[in-house]
């Protein structure tokens, strides 16, 4: 049984007359990686800092490593990392003199300080502009100095704000390794963003926020099932004449074909089906040229999920 | 770890609001000794000190030329270093009055804001200190500094005079010397914490410098006008008698003290002026039997200033108090 790692039970934050998170219920598990997703100004922000204790929650209760941030805000603070959304340094000091200053304030003796800050801005492959001034820093050097910052704490949990927002798309894929490996060793990584591809790439699983609710979570391929009914996606490429469309959706288990270029069919479909798809392309006399699973895609279930509502929104 | 029995949500809540877990000020050295680093390598600070080291040497050294001649007969030869001036230039405590305000305000304007426009605030406050050790923890760093920019001046001005009277300064010389360094430490204090203030309330450090520097030109140029017209609107002389005019001059004395100015000259003048008895009025039948001009025992002139000093740190406790408040409650967001 693994352990919980991050619990909050009906949390709640209101201003004045606007919920920016209503009732939120979630638990997670050491050692893994959790995507908050939804649109800007859906309320994960304010979950991230009622989960840190840097706001009170209006009601519900949040217990972080089994602690409650508001009661114990040090030790909750020592060994969560916090990385925020564009997150600052200071630009007159060097990247290890800001790091060093971070291990003062959590109480590291000096030593042992400076031995984990060298090895931390190693790993994050900013070892050779240890001593440089941060003013000088790209927006991908920053974010990974902030994630050397959280690793000198050796935290159990990190929470990350848009982590590989304003990146380019290499240093992003560069970030998103990083928390990859961080998983590997065991730490519970909880991050939001609304780049979606992104998130689906490192997420054990997500829950999708939409005004200040979680309305759906779970692991991607679920989430699939869930909104897009099926889950099963299949791409073929077929040459072949006019009725090869009506052959494959003859096929058993096929919900929908939808043809997307001269030679290009995308079926739905129950389970994987691409033996029988195969088999359905050749009896019917067309040349098979590829044929792919499709990973159900986030994008889409985040597309499709919000038509969905606001189809709803409409009918009711 | 601490063990707390699981109670509910809304007992932990309450109870939390009492009780908070370890002390306030952890962290708070490591927060001071990074201020008072940033603030001694700058250049701002650099600037400051030219400009105060400039005016400590300029005046000091007018006024030994003039002090020269009467070396061996003043008994307080090295109080005069700080009070003589001579056209066109005025005395040192002249120049103290409205350059410590300014470098009060230069150190603290940008203390808080400057953290969010950085966008390192989030960042600091996860980390494991509390509020208070960081607000703290600035303002003792503000405080430190224009502690030690002033007792080098202080030394400065005693080594020149030294150096140009040739007479070291004696004892009660040197304990009230060091009183009205206290003393200005204080002043000091009073217009960091309003620069303190300034920079937790205005988002923009530039907003927040020029509403304390408004503050302090309203004290330095309008409260003595201002304290003028509410005295005689308070206490109007109808008939011209003279317990009205004492009224008046009295009401007018109780609103001018209102500034922090006057309460630091006025505690300058019975500190660095020994044969001063009285920082009030005085009239004529309370000077019956006093001997004129027969200097003050030190103990005695620290009596007369005592409610001024007291004042000044009193104001600085709740401009920080203020400030304390408004930042507690702020929303961190960025």
């Amino acid at each position: 049984m693994s352990e919980i790692v991050l619990q909050a039970d009906g949390l709640t934050k209101r201003y004045g007359d606007f919920t920016a998170v209503d009732n939120l219920n979630l638990t997670v598990e050491r050692g893994e990686v959790f995507g908050l997703l939804g649109p800007n100004g859906a309320g994960k922000t304010t979950t991230i800092l009622m989960l840190l204790g840097l706001t009170e929650p209006s009601a519900g209760s949040v217990r972080v490593l089994g602690l409650d941030p508001a009661r114990s805000p040090l030790s909750v603070k020592a060994r969560v990392g916090y990385l925020p959304d564009q997150v600052g340094f200071y630009d007159q000091l060097t990247a290890r003199e800001n790091l060093s200053y971070t291990a003062r304030l959590n109480g590291i003796p000096r030593r042992e300080a400076a031995t984990r800050i060298e090895e931390a801005l190693k790993r994050m492959g900013l070892g050779a502009v240890m001593d440089k001034r941060v003013g000088a820093f790209s927006r991908g050097m920053r974010q990974r100095l902030g994630l050397a910052e959280i690793l000198v704490k050796r935290p159990e949990l990190i929470i990350m704000d848009e982590p590989t927002l304003g990146l380019d798309p290499e240093a992003a894929l560069e970030f998103l390794d990083m928390i990859r490996s961080l998983r590997s060793e065991g730490i519970t990584v909880m991050l939001s963003s609304h780049l979606l591809h992104q998130v689906q790439a490192v997420c054990d699983r997500v829950g999708l926020f939409s005004q200040g609710k979680l309305v759906l979570l779970g692991p991607v391929d679920e989430l699939a099932r869930q909104v897009l009914g099926g889950g099963h996606r299949i791409l073929v490429e077929a040459e072949g004449d006019a009725d090869l469309a009506a052959a494959l959706g003859r096929v058993d288990g096929v919900l929908a074909v939808r043809r997307e270029g001269p030679a290009r069919f995308v079926l739905d479909a129950a389970s994987d089906l691409r033996a029988a798809v195969a088999r359905a392309v050749v009896e019917a006399g067309g040349k098979l040229l590829a044929l792919a699973s499709e990973v159900p895609n986030l994008e889409e279930i985040y597309a499709r999920y919000f038509q969905k509502e606001a189809a709803n929104a409409r009918a009711t | 770890m601490l063990a707390q029995p699981d109670t509910a949500p809304g007992a932990a809540t309450l109870a939390g609001g009492a009780r908070r877990e370890g002390s306030p000020w952890t962290g708070l050295w490591a927060v001071v000794a990074k201020e008072m680093a940033d603030y001694l390598t700058s250049a701002r600070m650099f600037i400051l000190e030219l400009i105060t080291v400039i005016a400590a040497a300029g005046t000091v050294f007018t006024a030994t030329e003039r002090l020269r001649e009467s070396v061996g007969q003043d008994p307080f030869l090295f109080l005069r270093l700080f009070t003589t001036g001579r056209d066109p230039l005025p005395a040192f405590v002249g120049f103290l009055v409205f350059l410590v305000p300014i470098i009060s305000i230069a150190l603290a304007f940008d203390m808080v804001n400057g953290e969010f426009n950085q966008r390192t605030m989030s960042r600091l406050l996860a980390q494991p200190i509390y509020r208070d050790a960081l607000l703290l923890g600035k303002f003792l760093a503000g405080l430190f500094t224009l502690a030690l920019v002033l007792t080098t001046i202080w030394l400065l001005i005693a080594g020149m005079g030294i150096l140009r009277l040739g007479v070291p300064p004696g004892g009660e010389e040197a304990a009230r010397i060091l009183w009205f360094l206290l003393l200005t430490v204080a002043y000091g204090g009073v217009w960091l914490a309003l620069g303190l203030l300034c920079s937790i309330v205005a988002r923009q450090p530039a907003t927040a410098a020029l509403a304390a520097l408004a503050t302090w030109l309203f004290f330095t140029v309008f409260w003595g006008m201002l304290a003028r017209m509410l005295a005689q609107a308070i206490r109007p002389v109808r008939f011209g008698l003279p317990s009205e005019l004492l009224a008046l001059a009295q009401m007018e004395q109780a609103l001018t003290r209102i500034s922090p100015n006057t309460l630091y000259a006025e505690a300058t003048v019975a500190l660095l002026n020994p044969e001063v008895r009285s920082l009030g009025l005085v009239l004529p039948s309370q000077l019956e039997g006093a001997i004129l001009g027969a200097p003050l025992p030190l103990a005695e002139s620290i009596r007369l200033g005592w409610p001024h000093l007291v004042g000044l740190i009193a104001a600085a406790i709740l401009l920080f108090a203020l400030g304390y408040v408004l930042f507690q409650r702020r929303e961190i967001r960025a």
